[in-house]
């Protein structure tokens, strides 16, 4: 069973409606032993970093997303909740969970026409293997829709990387059984789709 | 580099795709599930559904019509027509759309579309908008906004509204041409690439598209994000991947892998 953590951030039926597209059983909760309880976690989100950490303070999620990811069963950021995993946002100035270390920024385009959010399809240029890569080519495309973007203090840490308004950012970090994406594989198509398949069978090894 | 977006609409009445010129003489063009998988497949980057009566028949949009095409697309989606308040937002973005198009409503009520982007994120609210061309110095864009399917005139400068609609928290706006809606004789390139050189979201131009060529001068001199499509491929004259491989032929990015 794979919990898809709900934190009241952003719409999270097509997360659902993709993972019961690849027939992988999945249940929507914010209740701590069901995702105690998992095999493995989804930690999507849209929105502000601020509202999402008071939310993830409110409802008491932040230890078990430690526990989860401290145990080593598989966990995939989705991209609110690819951002939050870092030390800090500049989004609100607010510290977030700190599960890989970096911060998250504000893009900051000098080209007016470069449009914020950054919306639509953009490619992902693999930097290192992994298995949520399987299958999937290098420089595929995939959907975003973001304002802000992961700077994760390691390079060690980044799997993936994507440009935009003059930067080129992580839109993949991996760092043991944890994996985060600032695309939406659950709207990114048959691509998309095979992550997904991907890291429904994924043992969190890399 | 990010990719020009090419949006199949899909005005659907009574559960099917129509399709007319200025809102008049529409025929029916199939199912809208099946239509949308089609489209999805053929590489389309994102689609757009209208309820095109719902408005005017003062009910509530097809619901089930949208949950059954998030459950067989994986692309984004939006869907316009009979978005009256924050609860038909909700419904429509809980069965799995991605985006919520607002257009007359947002004009009489322009709080609604600055509550929605506060509850659901300004990424999921859509101005659509039907400006039409006009000589009257009154409106210093040349562009008055339409309403009720350009049915009628709102004294509003099309210019003025987008940057309003930017400030109450839109995501993107959707720039449909009155004057060019349907006739497939390209798209209003000086209205849209005023307004998208004004804002700082992204502008999808519509009305209009008729070949590629029409899309290459849109995304290039016109300075869309995304531009709609229609007829072209609703009658089977072009394929998305016709046209994208011009696109790309052309130097505009796209997605030709999907």
């Amino acid at each position: 069973m794979i919990a898809i953590i709900d934190y009241d951030a952003g719409n999270l039926t097509s997360v659902r409606l993709a993972l019961e597209y690849i027939g992988a059983p999945c249940e929507i909760t914010r209740v701590a032993a069901k995702i105690d309880a998992a095999d493995r976690v989804i930690f999507p989100g849209v929105g502000a970093a601020e509202a999402a950490m008071a939310n993830i303070n409110a409802f008491g999620l932040l230890e078990p997303i430690r526990r989860i990811v401290a145990s080593g069963r598989p966990f995939l950021g989705i991209c609110l909740g690819s951002q939050i995993i870092l030390d800090h946002s500049e989004e609100g100035d607010v510290d977030c969970i700190g599960l890989v270390p970096g911060t998250v920024k504000r893009f900051a385009p000098s080209d007016r026409m470069c449009k914020i959010p950054q919306m639509g399809w953009n490619t992902v240029e693999i930097k290192r293997p992994h298995p949520l890569f399987d299958g999937i080519e290098d420089s595929s495309e995939f959907y975003f829709v973001h304002s802000f973007y992961c700077a994760p203090s390691s390079e060690a840490h980044i799997a993936g990387e994507t440009e935009y308004a003059g930067v080129r950012f992580a839109s993949a970090v991996g760092r043991g059984n944890l994996f985060a994406v600032q695309f939406h594989p659950e709207r990114s198509g048959r691509i998309g789709l095979r992550m997904l398949e991907n890291f429904s069978r994924w043992d969190g090894r890399c | 580099m990010l990719s020009k977006r090419i949006i199949p609409c899909l005005d659907v009445r009574n559960r099917k795709v129509t399709k007319g010129v200025r809102f008049q003489n529409n025929i029916e063009l199939g199912d809208p599930v099946e239509m949308a998988v089609a489209y999805s497949d053929g590489g389309c980057d994102e689609l757009v559904f209208y309820d095109i009566t719902a408005s005017a028949e003062r009910r509530p949009i097809d619901i089930e019509m949208v949950a059954e095409v998030a459950r067989v697309i994986h692309i984004p989606f939006a869907v316009g027509g009979g978005i009256e308040t924050l609860d038909d937002m909700h419904r429509v973005l809980l069965a799995g759309a991605e985006k919520v198009s607002v257009n007359s409503l947002a004009v009489t009520n322009p709080e609604l579309i600055a509550e929605g982007a506060r509850a659901f994120g300004s990424q999921c609210i859509v101005l659509g908008m039907d400006p039409v061309r006009t000589a009257d110095p009154l409106f210093p864009s040349g562009y008055e906004i339409t309403i009720r399917g350009f049915r009628e005139r709102t004294g509003i400068d099309a210019l003025e509204w987008a940057l309003r609609a930017e400030d109450l928290g839109v995501g993107e706006i959707v720039v449909n041409s009155v004057d060019a809606d349907g006739t497939r004789d390209g798209f209003e390139i000086n209205l849209t690439s005023m307004i998208s050189g004004s804002v700082g979201i992204p502008v999808v131009a519509s009305g209009g598209a008729g070949t590629p060529q029409h899309l290459i001068d849109v995304f290039t001199r016109g300075q869309a994000d995304a531009a709609i499509i229609a007829s072209m491929i609703h009658t089977g004259e072009y394929t998305i991947r016709q046209i994208k491989d011009e696109l790309a032929a052309a130097g505009v990015a796209i997605r030709r892998k999907w």
